[in-house]
């Protein structure tokens, strides 16, 4: 039988390191994934979820279940993610307009060999990985909150309240902050929605 | 239902979070709103378009990173032997404290200086030539005798005899 995050986290609390050897299975590649959304920097992206996870150990012994545990674990990642941006803001603004795409390319290479056998026809995957970067690149540009919130609704699929619990606000400001990602992505991704919309 | 608050539900309409309800009230706005329609064929068409996004997976040495981050932490103790775990912050303040007791007590240990009445200095003002600005004998008559006009106007006036 599965034992549910709280009761493995009041298992490590308890001591029992195994319990915090299958959270970290569980949670590893969600929190490497929505990290490297939320930074764009793969490598950053493992430090943070790395410190996550030992915050989560740290804090074992005061651990109580009065919350979910994927709120908690959001919310660390989340505060983590948001004041990595903010001091790298300056760097950023150092780098050039290029430096995603190079972040891009790499991971297009990584894929390059996957999609090279199912996909023979070059002019296709050139098309295809055009259009993965015009969305890595909507969502990069939506501000840190609505990228947030975009991010744990769409991927990690917490609901609202947990959402609106983890980014510190109501669930009608929660809402009103994703219409507007969404308005957003929708300008940006205008080329792309036209064609599927139709 | 108006296109406003279609707004606040759009999202959750497209996931399929409605309550039934509301998702009822939705459809029937929808049946209506030709503009809503589309908004909500784009929204949803934003939202395929985010599922083609692939994952990533960690790198090999994730869980061993982790793993040594947590062996370095620090073993906590428990009941009283905790009292006696070293803390940086109680060292710091201990020493503070040590440091302020050996100065106040050195302040009031240390012997106070006895100046003796010869050892005093003589103040000179080498701009103030006494002996020059005392006025000659042979002016003090030239003199106003302050003092005296001072005890007269100290002294209640008598009447004057005729």
């Amino acid at each position: 039988m599965t034992r549910s995050d709280v009761q493995l986290m009041l298992d490590v609390k308890a001591g029992d390191q195994q319990s915090f050897e299958l959270l970290l299975q569980r949670y590893r590649t969600p929190l490497v994934n929505f990290l490297y959304r939320m930074v764009r920097n793969r490598e950053q992206a493992e430090d943070l979820a790395q410190e996550v996870f030992l915050r989560v150990y740290r804090a074992r012994e005061d651990y109580e279940p009065s919350a979910k545990f994927t709120t908690w674990l959001f919310r660390i990642a989340t505060n983590l993610a948001l004041n990595s941006l903010r001091d790298h803001r300056y760097q950023k603004l150092e780098t050039s307009m290029d430096a995603p795409i190079v972040a891009d390319a790499e991971d297009g290479d990584e894929r390059m060999m996957e999609v090279a056998d199912e996909h023979p026809d070059i002019e296709q995957h050139l098309v295809e990985e055009a259009r993965k970067k015009m969305i890595r690149h909507a969502i990069e540009k939506l501000p840190e909150k609505q990228r947030a919130a975009v991010l744990l609704h769409k991927y990690q699929e917490l609901d609202y309240a947990e959402i609106s619990k983890i980014l510190q606000c109501s669930e009608s400001a929660l809402k009103s902050l994703l219409f507007r990602a969404y308005e957003t992505l929708r300008v940006e991704l205008a080329p792309l929605v036209a064609r599927m919309a139709k | 239902m108006s296109c406003e608050k279609m707004e606040t539900r759009i999202l959750a309409y497209v996931d399929g979070r409605l309550k039934e309800g509301e998702r009822a009230e939705m459809e029937n706005h929808l049946e209506g709103c030709a503009a809503c329609r589309v908004r909500v064929n784009e929204f949803r068409a934003v939202d395929d378009l985010l599922d083609e996004l692939p994952m990533i997976e960690p790198s090999g040495a994730f869980n061993a990173r982790v793993h040594a981050l947590v062996a370095a932490e620090p073993e906590k103790r428990k009941g009283w032997l905790a009292w006696f775990t070293p803390s940086p912050r109680v060292a710091f303040a201990a020493s503070l404290l040590l440091l302020a007791t050996v100065w106040l007590g050195s302040l009031s240990q240390r012997p106070q200086p006895v100046i003796a009445e010869q050892d005093l200095p003589v103040v000179e003002n080498a701009d103030y030539d006494v002996i020059s600005s005392f006025a000659p004998l042979s002016d003090l008559s030239q003199v106003p005798d302050d003092d005296a006009n001072d005890n007269d106007a100290s002294q209640p006036q008598q009447p004057q005899q005729m």
